[in-house]
């Protein structure tokens, strides 16, 4: 029988090794597992490579991460937000090597990792400091830059219904990262705050196929907050 | 300061409106391009996507009704229309890239007569870099507009020869407007094709960096 429930957060993070690369889901905190987040501090996994589209908001989720100094590298779009303080110290003290990337490179490399794709090319970023370095080629008639696939050992995610083949569908935009990361990553973790019996999922409405998770994570609802932006 | 006509933020973006024609899908950067949605004239259906994964995206929701899973790409909570989806980032991103979007408009630092964009990094050398989706969007529309105050606060012209801060994608800008003109770029240079009440053309080339054209 397959069965991918995990019983608690703790259990299902056990096996993080040090130095591991791991993709976390979210844009801002709409979609960022704060409670595998949480799991991953208690954990205690050290130098390990981030991919998340930023660099923390506030004092909690992935912030706290990076307070408590497990992060040696974050490949990411948008560090520097008006709460992103966690993450701005470490940088300005040099004790977090920061790869930034275009917002659509990170979601392609990652998307190409989990398709089997090695690299391709893509105009954007051309002729910018973003690119410096990387092998460009015409194609088309357009000057296009070289970009690698983004391979992760874990991936955390938070989606909203699973079941125990790892079907998962997710909320409005919290959905942003999570398919691609699941597919990029060798173990996959999705909080859901609902587990359903096998065939209660609307097979047409399944977002991320069971295959590319390997273990669910059921979690209660708590409103997400709002974080990232300045208040008017 | 001088004291030129301007026009206000509110009827820059309304002129930005006008220029959005019915039917289109639309990515408003962060920032001046927000005020866009506000002016859409009656009657005209426009399409607003999102980066972080919606087609659809409507107005603020009432005090009390903030959905902070349900946000725009500044991470404010937004609300979805009726007919609107929501899709994964590297969908979202396919949308840009794969030239999919007819207009996206955009804020800037500089913007050169030939159309390059420098709109994310000053380049100051303790300012922490951040890029989010400014180099898919530059390049990936069928169009891509700016829209920024004339002058930076120091009075020099934002519309320059070669944009001195960092690039953001080359030749990819097709129209600028600002607080004093609507002005075309590309190939062909800097064609004034709009210019604010009251304000003399003279006026308008005195505070500009670069040599314009009349259409």
């Amino acid at each position: 029988m397959i069965d991918k429930i995990a019983h608690s957060a703790a259990a299902a993070l056990a096996d993080v090794k040090d130095g591991a690369t791991v993709m976390i889901g979210g844009f801002g905190t709409a979609g960022l597992p704060d409670e595998l987040i949480a799991a991953l501090i208690d954990q205690g996994a050290r130098d390990l490579v981030v991919v998340n589209n930023n660099a923390g908001n506030g004092d909690t989720g992935l912030a706290a991460l990076l307070g408590a100094g497990r992060v040696r590298k974050i490949i990411c779009s948008f560090p520097r937000q008006v709460d992103s303080w966690h993450f701005d110290k470490l940088y300005r003290e040099g004790r977090i090597e920061l790869e930034l990337v275009p917002q659509g490179n990170l979601a392609e490399r990652i998307r190409a990792a989990g398709a089997g794709i090695g690299a391709f090319f893509t105009p954007t970023g051309y002729g910018t400091v973003l690119a410096q370095g990387k092998e460009t080629r015409e194609i088309d008639g357009r000057m296009q830059v070289l970009e690698y696939a983004i391979h992760a050992d874990v991936a955390l995610i938070k989606a909203e219904r699973g079941d125990r083949w790892g079907n998962l569908t997710y909320r409005k935009t919290a959905r942003n990262f999570g398919p691609v990361m699941a597919m990029a990553a060798r173990c996959t973790v999705a909080t859901v705050h609902e587990v359903v019996e096998l065939g209660a999922l609307d097979p047409e409405a399944v977002v991320t196929p069971g295959i590319f998770v390997q273990r669910v994570v059921p979690i209660p609802r708590t409103a997400t907050r709002g974080a990232g932006f300045k208040a008017a | 300061m001088d004291a030129l006509p301007r026009w206000t933020r509110d009827q820059m973006a309304a002129r930005v409106a006008r220029d959005i024609p019915d039917g289109s899908v639309v990515n408003l950067g962060i920032g001046l391009p927000t005020l866009i949605a506000n002016h859409l004239p009656e009657g005209r259906e426009v399409i607003l996507q999102s980066e972080n994964g919606i087609l659809g995206m409507g107005p603020a929701p009432a005090a009390g009704q903030e959905d902070y899973d349900l946000t725009n790409a500044g991470k404010q909570p937004v609300t979805l229309l009726p007919g609107g989806a929501y899709f994964h980032h590297a969908d979202s991103f396919a949308m840009m890239r794969g030239g999919h979007l007819d207009i996206c408009v955009l804020g800037a630092f500089q913007v050169s007569a030939r159309g390059d964009l420098a709109n994310w990094h000053t380049g100051a050398h303790d300012a922490i870099p951040a890029v989010g989706g400014a180099m898919d969007l530059a390049i990936g529309a069928k169009r891509t507009f700016v829209m920024m105050e004339h002058l930076t606060k120091a009075g020099q012209s934002k519309l320059v020869e070669t944009c001195t801060y960092p690039l953001t994608g080359l030749a990819c800008v097709s129209r600028v407007y600002t607080d004093l003109a609507v002005i075309d770029v590309g190939p062909r240079g800097a064609v004034v094709v709009d210019i604010v009440d009251g304000l003399e053309w003279d006026a308008l080339q005195a505070v500009t960096a670069v040599a314009l054209a009349r259409a």
